[in-house]
C-alpha cells in the first residue's frame, strides 16, 4: 500500500478533493429535497435515504479506500450489513405482525390512541 | 522495522508491570481465570442462599452469623425478604454469565491458548489486551458495589425488562441505584468484550505460524474465532439499549416506557410513547448469540481433550468447522424465540421457530462428531477426559430440551417455567462448566509445570456429576407441572405445584452438596499450585497441538524458535510414527 | 529468552491477507460500531412507526446550523484523508497542516452542536420531553462523544504522537490511516444521522 508512487498519490489527492465537492453538492441537494413537501412522506424518506447512501458510498469508497480493500474486509462488512438489515427488518416485522391483527408485515397496526407523547 | 520503542527485557520489568499491568497474554489469561473463578464461586454462593428460601419458604436461615451480617433489611428475622430474593436472582444470572463463564471461557482460555495454538508470540494488540482485562475488572467491581447502595442491587432479572427495571424498586434519578449500576457495569463489560474480540480475530487471522492454514487450525481456535465474531457484532445493540435504559432511569426519557404508566398508584411523569418490546429485541439480539458464546469455547475444549485422550483424529473435522461457522451465523436470526409470548403474530413466530429449528442442526452435527470421535479410540480415562465425556450427554440433554422451547406452540406451556431454567442450566452447568473444568485439569500442567491431584479430581468429577443432575433434572418435572420461574416461594402458594414441591428440597440439598464438592476442587487447585507433582515433560499428555511445543511454563514470547506447521492438529496413532503421534510443528520424521 | 517480543505485521502487510494488524483491527471495530448505531436507527424507526405524530426536523431543530455542521464534517473528512496522502508524499509539514485543519473542523462541529443543545435546554426541550427528543439527544450525543474521542486521538497524533514520524515513518503513516478510517466513519454516521433527524418529513 505504501508502494504507491508519488504521482499516483497526487492523482489520489485530486480525487479526494473532487469527491469532497460532490459530497458538498449532494448535501445541498438533500437539504433542498427536504423542502419539496409535495413529495409526501414515503417518497421523501426514500429520497433522503437514497442520497445518504450515495454520499456514504463515496466516503467509504474513496476516503476509506474500500474500493481497493482486501476481500476479508469486504466479507466482514457484508456480514455486518446483513445483520444490520436483519435486525431492523425483523424488529419492524414483529411490530407489524401482531396477534389479533390482520396479517400486516411492515405495516403499522391500528392501535388504541395513546395519550399525546409529550411530557408536561 | 517492527521494533518497539523500549525493548526492555521482560524479566527486568518491575513487579507491577510484570504481574499486574502485564501485556503478556498468558499473565492476562491467568488474571482473567482467577478473577472469573472467584466470581463463579460468588455467584454460586448467591444461589445456595436462594435455594434455602425455595426449599424452606418463610423459614429463618439457621446460619446466625450470615443472617446477622446480611442484616434486617435483607433477612428480617432471618427470613429472606422478597426484594432480596429478587436481587439474588438477578445478580446470580448476571454474575455467572458476564463475570464468570464468559471471562473464563473467552478471557482466560482464549487469551492464554489462542496465541500458543497458532504459534504466535502474543496477541496482536498486547496493550489492548491488558486494557480489556482491567475494564472487565472495573465492570465487576461496579456490579459488586451495586449490592451496597440503597435499595440493593438490580432486582428485575438478569434480563432487566422495562418498565419494571426502570421503576424498580423506586423511581429514582440517582446513578447509585442497583439497576443504574448494573447498566453502567454492563457498559464496561461490553466494552471489555468488544476490545477482546477485536484482538482475538486479528490475532487468529494475522499471526498464524507458517504452514498453519485454516483447515489445520485446532477446533478450539475455530470455536474462539466464531465466538469473537458473535461478541463483536451482537454486543453493541445491548450497549445501545443499556444507554437508553440508563437514560430512562436517570433522565426520565421514555425509550421503553409506554404511555399511561401508573406506578404505585401514581401516574408516571414521563412523555410515554416508548416500547417495552424494543428493549426485549435489543436485549435478546445480544443474549441469544451470548448463549453460543457460552457453549462454543466449551465445545472447543472438549474437542481437544477428546482427540488427545482417544489417541485418534477427531471425526469430521470439516463438518465441525462448517457447522460452527453456520451456527454462529444463524445465532443472529433466532432471538425472538425468547419472545414467543409477547403477542407476536403467527407469521413472525413461524419465522423464528424455523430458524431456531434450523440452528439445532449444526449443534447436533457438532455433538455427533464429538461422540463419533470416540468410536475405535484408545480411550484414556484421565480426569479431563471424564469431564469431557460427561459433557456429551449433559449437553445432549440441554440441547434436546431446548427443542420444545423453540417450538412456539409448546413454548406457550413452558415459557417462564422451571423447564427453561433446567434447559439452560444443563447446557451451561454440566455442559460448559464441565468443559471448563476439563480444560483446567488438562492445561494446568502446561501453565504451572505441575499436575493436579488425580484422586481428588475424580472425586470432584463424580460428586459434581451426581449433584448437578440432582439440582437440574427435577426442574423439568416442575416446569412441565407449570411451576413458574422467579417465584419467591418456589411455587408453595400454587395448587398446581403442590405435588412437585418436595423437589425443591431435593434440588436445594443437591445444590448445597454441589457446593461442598467444589471445595475439593478449590483445595486441589490451590494445593497443586505449590505442591502438585511436577511434570517430567513439556508434553505430559502426549498432545499434538502447538501449545505443548513450548517450555513449561511458557516464557515471555512463548516459543524458543519460531514454529512452523507441517500437518493437521490431530495426527494421533499415525502408523510408523516414533511416539505414536505427530506434533504439528515437527518436520517429517527421517 | 526474555527479550522484548516482536509482533509481526505491525507495519508491513502479511502476504496472504494483504493487511497490517491495525487495519484489520480498526475495520472490525467499525463493524461493531455499525451495529451500535444500527441499534439506535432501529430504535428511531420503531419509535417513529409506533407514534401517532412525529415532528419534522424543520419544526423543532436548527436545520441551517446542522447543515453547516454537515459541510464542516465532510470538509474535515477531506482534510483527514489529505493529511494521510501528505505523509505518503513524505510531506510532513502538509500532513500537520491538514490534520490541524481536521482538528479545527472537529472543534467547530462540537461548538455548533453545543450551541444547538444549549438552545434546546433553555427552551425546556429535554430528552424527557418526547421520544423524538430522546432519540435525538442519544443519537447526536453518542455521535458527539465519538467526535470527542476522534479529536483526542487526532490531537495526540498531531502533537506528541508525531514524533514517531522520525523513528518509524511507515508505522506512523499506518496510524494516521487507521485514525482516518475511524474519522471517516464518524463522518459516515453523521451523513445518515443528519437527514434522519433533521430532514425527514414528520407525520
Amino acid at each position: 500500500m505504501n508502494a504507491h508512487g508519488t504521482e499516483s498519490v497526487h492523482k489520489q489527492a485530486k480525487i479526494y478533493k473532487i469527491v469532497g465537492g460532490v459530497l458538498f453538492a449532494a448535501t445541498a441537494a438533500t437539504v433542498a429535497a427536504a423542502e419539496w413537501h409535495h413529495l409526501g412522506i414515503t417518497l421523501g424518506i426514500f429520497v433522503a435515504v437514497l442520497i445518504a447512501v450515495f454520499k456514504g458510498s463515496l466516503v467509504a469508497r474513496y476516503f476509506m479506500h474500500l474500493s481497493a480493500e482486501r476481500k476479508l474486509i469486504y466479507w466482514v462488512l457484508a456480514l455486518t450489513a446483513f445483520f444490520f438489515v436483519a435486525m431492523i427488518a425483523l424488529i419492524l416485522w414483529t411490530h407489524g405482525d401482531q396477534q389479533g391483527q390482520p396479517h400486516g408485515i411492515f405495516t403499522t397496526p391500528p392501535r388504541a390512541a395513546q395519550p399525546a407523547a409529550t411530557r408536561n | 522495522m517492527d521494533t518497539h520503542h523500549h525493548a526492555e527485557r521482560h524479566d527486568e520489568l518491575p513487579f507491577w508491570r510484570r504481574y499486574i499491568f502485564s501485556t503478556d497474554h498468558k499473565v492476562i489469561g491467568i488474571q482473567y481465570g482467577l478473577t472469573a473463578l472467584t466470581f463463579l464461586f460468588f455467584g454460586f454462593c448467591l444461589i445456595m442462599l436462594m435455594r434455602w428460601q425455595l426449599a424452606y419458604p418463610g423459614k429463618a436461615l439457621p446460619i446466625g452469623f450470615l443472617t446477622r451480617w446480611l442484616g434486617d433489611a435483607r433477612m428480617p428475622g432471618g427470613v429472606m425478604a422478597p426484594e432480596f430474593y429478587n436481587q439474588l436472582g438477578a445478580m446470580h444470572g448476571t454474575i455467572m454469565i458476564f463475570l464468570g463463564v464468559v471471562p473464563l471461557a473467552v478471557g482466560a482460555f482464549g487469551n492464554y491458548l489462542v496465541p500458543l495454538q497458532i504459534g504466535a508470540q502474543d496477541m496482536a494488540f498486547p496493550k489492548l489486551n491488558m486494557s480489556s482485562y482491567w475494564v472487565y475488572f472495573v465492570g465487576g467491581v461496579v456490579m459488586l458495589c451495586s449490592f451496597f447502595v440503597p435499595g440493593g442491587s438490580a432486582q428485575s432479572g438478569w434480563t432487566s425488562y422495562p418498565p419494571l427495571a426502570v421503576v424498580n424498586p423506586t423511581v429514582s434519578h440517582s446513578l447509585f441505584t442497583g439497576q443504574a449500576l448494573w447498566l453502567t457495569g454492563m457498559v464496561f463489560l461490553i466494552t471489555s468484550s468488544l476490545l477482546g474480540s477485536i484482538n482475538t480475530i486479528t490475532t487468529i487471522v494475522q499471526l498464524r505460524a507458517k504452514g498453519l492454514t485454516w483447515m489445520r487450525l485446532p477446533f478450539f481456535v475455530w470455536a474462539q474465532l466464531v465466538t469473537a465474531f458473535l461478541l463483536l457484532l451482537a454486543f453493541p445493540p445491548l450497549e445501545a439499549a443499556g444507554i437508553m435504559q440508563l437514560m430512562d432511569r436517570l433522565a426520565s426519557t421514555s425509550f421503553f416506557l409506554p404511555s399511561g404508566l401508573v406506578v404505585g398508584g401514581k401516574a408516571l411523569n414521563v412523555s410515554g410513547g416508548g416500547s417495552a418490546l424494543l428493549w426485549q429485541h435489543l436485549f435478546w439480539f445480544l443474549a441469544h448469540p451470548e448463549v453460543y458464546v457460552l457453549i462454543l469455547p466449551a465445545m472447543g475444549i472438549v474437542a481437544e481433550v477428546i482427540a488427545n485422550n482417544t489417541r485418534k483424529p477427531l471425526w469430521g473435522y470439516k463438518s465441525l468447522v462448517y457447522s460452527v461457522i453456520f451456527l454462529g451465523f444463524m445465532s443472529f436470526i433466532v432471538w425472538a424465540h425468547h419472545m414467543f409470548l409477547t403477542g407476536m403474530g403467527t407469521t413472525i413466530n413461524a419465522f423464528f421457530q424455523t430458524t431456531t429449528m434450523i440452528i439445532s442442526i449444526p449443534s447436533i452435527i457438532i455433538l455427533t462428531a464429538l461422540i463419533l470421535s470416540l468410536w475405535g479410540g484408545s480411550i484414556r480415562f484421565t480426569v479431563p477426559m471424564l469431564f469431557a465425556l460427561a459433557f456429551l450427554p449433559m449437553f445432549g440433554i440441554g440441547g434436546l430440551t431446548g427443542l420444545p422451547l423453540g417450538l412456539a406452540s409448546a413454548d406457550i406451556h413452558l415459557h417462564d417455567t422451571y423447564y427453561v431454567i433446567g434447559h439452560f442450566h444443563y447446557v451451561v452447568a454440566p455442559g460448559t462448566l464441565f468443559a471448563l473444568f476439563a480444560g483446567i485439569y488438562y492445561w494446568f500442567p502446561k501453565v504451572t509445570g505441575r499436575k493436579m491431584n488425580d484422586a481428588l479430581g475424580r472425586l470432584h468429577f463424580w460428586g459434581s456429576l451426581i449433584c448437578m443432575n440432582g439440582v437440574f433434572m427435577p426442574m423439568f418435572i416442575q416446569g412441565l407441572a407449570g411451576v413458574s420461574r422467579r417465584l419467591y416461594d418456589g411455587g408453595a402458594s400454587y395448587l398446581h405445584a403442590e405435588h412437585v414441591l418436595i423437589l425443591n428440597k431435593v434440588m436445594s440439598h443437591s445444590a448445597w452438596a454441589l457446593g461442598v464438592i467444589q471445595l475439593i476442587f478449590i483445595v486441589n487447585f490451590l494445593w497443586s499450585l505449590f505442591a502438585g507433582r511436577k511434570v517430567e515433560s513439556d508434553n505430559p499428555w502426549e498432545a499434538t497441538t502447538l501449545e505443548w511445543a513450548t517450555p513449561t511454563p511458557p516464557p515471555h514470547g512463548n516459543f524458543l524458535a519460531v514454529p512452523a506447521v507441517y500437518r493437521g492438529p490431530y495426527e494421533y496413532s499415525v502408523p510408523g510414527s516414533k511416539h505414536g503421534f505427530l506434533p504439528q510443528h515437527q518436520p517429517e520424521e527421517a | 529468552m526474555s527479550a522484548a517480543i516482536e509482533i509481526p505485521y505491525v507495519s508491513r502487510e502479511r502476504p496472504d491477507t494483504g493487511l497490517y494488524n491495525a487495519r484489520l483491527g480498526v475495520w472490525l471495530f467499525l463493524a461493531s460500531e455499525v451495529m451500535l448505531f444500527g441499534a439506535l436507527f432501529s430504535t428511531y424507526v420503531l419509535l417513529r412507526t409506533g407514534a401517532e405524530t412525529w415532528p419534522s426536523g424543520a419544526e423543532i431543530l436548527n436545520v441551517p446550523l446542522a447543515t453547516l455542521n454537515t459541510f464542516v464534517l465532510i470538509g474535515s473528512s477531506v482534510t483527514m484523508v489529505m493529511s494521510w496522502a501528505s505523509l505518503q508524499m513524505q510531506n510532513f509539514a502538509r500532513f500537520r497542516l491538514f490534520l490541524g485543519l481536521t482538528l479545527l473542523c472537529g472543534l467547530i462541529f462540537l461548538v455548533a452542536k453545543g450551541f444547538e443543545y444549549h438552545e434546546h435546554l433553555v427552551h425546556a426541550e429535554l430528552p424527557s420531553h418526547s421520544t423524538f427528543f430522546a432519540i435525538y439527544f442519544v443519537m447526536t450525543g453518542l455521535h458527539g462523544l465519538h467526535v470527542v474521542v476522534g479529536l483526542i486521538v487526532n490531537g495526540y497524533l498531531w502533537g506528541p504522537g508525531a514524533k514517531m514520524w522520525r523513528t518509524d515513518p511507515t508505522r506512523f503513516t499506518n496510524r494516521i490511516e487507521v485514525a482516518g478510517l475511524y474519522w471517516h466513519f464518524v463522518d459516515l454516521v453523521w451523513i445518515f444521522l443528519f437527514p434522519t433527524l433533521y430532514l425527514l418529513p414528520g407525520k
